[in-house]
């Protein structure tokens, strides 16, 4: 009798086990792995709120595979350490994904636990070349869905070329960063393979110091040049704004189009061109525009203004893409499995997003629309999607 | 041909900020034989407090630029009595040393209370044009110009015509004697710490209007090449420090124009080590031997 009864006991606990194994969760959980606080949190907060909107939008319609969704927060506060420690939180806590972090530092941390654990993180905005790299090779389990700077270099020489239909164009950048100098590199290879050509100021691009704020010599010189249709400026607004106000006062510059990466969108542009009114025939490109007249991002600029409170930015945009680029993978894949998740993001091609239509290149980076804004009287008037 | 005369005129602007600048590092050099390397810091936080009282204070522009021209003065005299007057039986060194690490004070306050952000400086001028013989001349291009030259010529006047610049002479001859004839030193000193701050300052509201950048290291690169121009023209002989620093102005914007901005310090840098070497006492000095 004794040892029926510790038969049966096993028996039973065996096969609670197996209940408990073969129990779905009744939920899908993802990670959210931002600066919430701290001195980024302008740019960890708006992607939790788009993240918020996209899960209230999908489990709204009825969740994934019939499951809701469900968001695991964590703030990393900007602290690289803080946020390797959050991905194993999340780990624990059984996510099929994680979406994290806003910035490259904390999300290059996040890489090695990702890769340990086999869990997929996917970042709306680290732009580091590095972050989905693990050494020489990609990480199979990082991904991110805002573009390189650099690839701003090729969207923009495209712009240029077919847009714009410039011909000539002339090259300046700062010799001191790597933003600087690998748009520059891109931007001249790319509109010379275009057709375009490139006119030479001492070199194949004119650079400049960072430390520079007298201008007006180079641009007379480049102005001196002759006829050309486009000015590529490879920096930050710091620069990039007393550049275009100099350039403005100089015989021959004061109409010529002056086209530059992301790093012009900053309020502090118009004032270092010395006002806006020299700010105008003036292009950058980004990752979003509000401006932008497509149903879908004007549902989703509706729908985010509601639930946030304030206007989408960029960095919005990317996370809700990130989120419904995750849930069209746990979608296809037909599973949570972590692993299975991962290989269907991979696949993922032409993802229709608000933020442009997306497939992954062989280094997890995405290949896909930028948005050209232009500026009028330093106002943003216009907004052109550019395919690479 | 035009391209020509434009870079002369923007080698003209840059070296009108120089010279501006180098005003008074060759004042104070010329008085108390002390390089003031916290000069182009000096100038830096008149910028600030040109662009404050402008922004934050609502100041009309030329009160802003009294403003900034009095406290900076007033920065100036602090430094002198707190920093350099203990050190007037020292070494040269020491005082040097001292000026460096005043340089690296200031810099380093100005960041702590604005942060490392850029600012702009109110635009408060309306830039205007004006095209002659194919060469384009801004509103405040002259106004720079001019108000560098006219400050030199006010400047000369004081050092030459007046009670106050006698003084000044006879303490940079020697300041025992000086005393002995009834020259208060310290307040002549003073007095030239001052003034030369007052024209920091106002170059540094000039550099704000025409570059609008401002940040708390703003004053690094233009108080180096200010001295090389002090430097260049003679430092302590007012004329020099003018024609020193447009010729600085001139030689950097053609290295820009012609050659490339990356080498145009360089060249700058390199004609100071000539003018070490060959001429020490500058274009306008005259070798004068020491006596022991």
């Amino acid at each position: 009798m004794k040892k029926l009864l510790s038969i049966l006991a096993i028996t039973l606990l065996a096969l609670s086990g197996l209940t408990a194994c073969s129990t779905t969760p009744k939920t899908i959980k993802i990670g959210l792995n931002l600066e919430l606080t701290g001195e980024v949190s302008v740019y960890g907060v708006p992607e939790k709120l788009a993240a918020q909107l996209a899960v209230d939008e999908i489990n709204a319609a009825g969740g994934i595979n019939g499951k809701d969704v469900e968001l695991v927060i964590y703030d990393n506060a900007y602290d690289s350490a803080k946020a390797v420690e959050n991905a194993q939180k999340l780990v624990e806590d059984g996510v099929v994904a994680m979406l994290g972090s806003a910035t490259s530092a904390p999300t290059l941390a996040i890489g090695p636990v990702a890769l340990e654990n086999q869990v997929l993180t996917i970042t709306p905005s680290g732009s580091n070349a590095k972050v989905t790299m693990n050494g020489d090779v990609v990480n199979p389990y990082v991904f991110r869905a805002c573009f390189i700077d650099p690839f701003q270099g090729l969207v923009l020489a495209n712009f240029a070329y077919d847009n714009l239909s410039a011909k000539k164009a002339v090259v300046m950048g700062s010799n001191s960063s790597d933003y600087a100098k690998d748009l520059a590199k891109i931007f001249g290879d790319q509109f010379t393979a275009n057709g375009g050509e490139v006119l030479q100021v001492g070199g194949d691009v004119s650079w400049y110091a960072d430390a520079d704020t007298d201008f007006s010599a180079q641009l007379t010189s480049i102005a001196a040049l002759g006829d050309f249709d486009v000015l590529f400026v490879a920096d930050y607004a710091a620069r990039a704004g007393l550049i275009i106000g100099q350039a403005r006062a100089i015989p021959g510059l004061e109409n010529v189009a002056i086209i530059g990466p992301d790093g012009f969108e900053s309020p502090s542009l118009n004032d270092l061109a010395g006002g806006a009114a020299n700010v105008n025939n003036v292009y950058f490109s980004t990752h979003f525009s509000t401006l932008l007249t497509d149903t879908k991002v004007q549902t989703f600029i509706d729908n985010y203004t509601a639930a946030a409170g304030e206007a989408p930015s960029a960095l919005s945009a990317l996370a809700y893409d990130s989120m419904y680029m995750l849930f069209a993978a746990i979608k296809t894949a037909n599973s949570t499995d972590p692993v299975k998740v991962r290989d269907a993001l991979e696949a993922t091609t032409a993802f229709a997003g608000v933020s442009g239509t997306i497939s992954f290149d062989e280094f997890h980076n995405p290949i896909k629309s930028a948005i050209v804004v232009k500026l009028t009287d330093g106002l943003q008037t216009e907004a052109i999607v550019v395919n690479p | 041909m035009s391209q020509f005369l434009q870079q002369v005129i923007n080698g003209l602007s840059i070296g009108s900020v120089y010279a501006l600048i180098a005003l008074g590092y060759t004042m104070v050099y010329g008085i108390i034989k002390l390089i003031n390397f916290a000069h182009g810091d000096i100038f830096m936080f008149g910028t600030y407090v040109g662009m404050l009282s402008i922004t934050v204070l609502h100041l009309p522009f030329p009160i802003a630029f009294i403003v900034a021209m009095a406290v900076t003065a007033l920065l100036g005299v602090i430094i002198e009595r707190v920093a350099y007057k203990p050190l007037r039986k020292s070494t040269k060194t020491a005082a040097l040393i001292t000026a460096i690490g005043v340089s690296f004070l200031i810099q380093n306050s100005v960041l702590a209370v604005m942060g490392a952000n850029i600012d702009a400086f109110p635009q408060v001028i309306e830039n205007r044009y004006y095209d002659f013989l194919g060469v384009r001349v801004n509103l405040i291009q002259m106004i720079i110009f001019f108000t560098s030259i006219s400050l030199m010529f006010i400047l000369q006047f004081i050092v030459r015509k007046t009670k106050l610049g006698r003084a000044m002479r006879s303490v940079a001859v020697d300041k025992d004697a000086s005393a002995l004839m009834g020259v208060n030193v310290d307040n002549t000193i003073t007095i030239t710490f001052a003034i030369g701050s007052a024209l920091a300052a106002a170059a540094g509201i000039m550099v704000g209007l025409y570059y609008i950048k401002v940040y708390p290291f703003m004053g690094f690169a233009p108080g180096l090449k200010a001295f090389v121009a002090a430097v260049f023209g003679g430092i302590g002989i007012i004329p020099g420090a003018m024609i020193g620093g447009f010729s600085i102005g001139l030689i950097e914007t053609m290295v820009a124009g012609y050659g490339s901005t990356l080498y145009k310090d360089a060249v700058v840098y390199g004609i100071l080590i000539l003018i070490l070497l060959v001429k020490p006492s500058g274009l306008l000095g005259k070798n004068v031997k020491e006596k022991v």
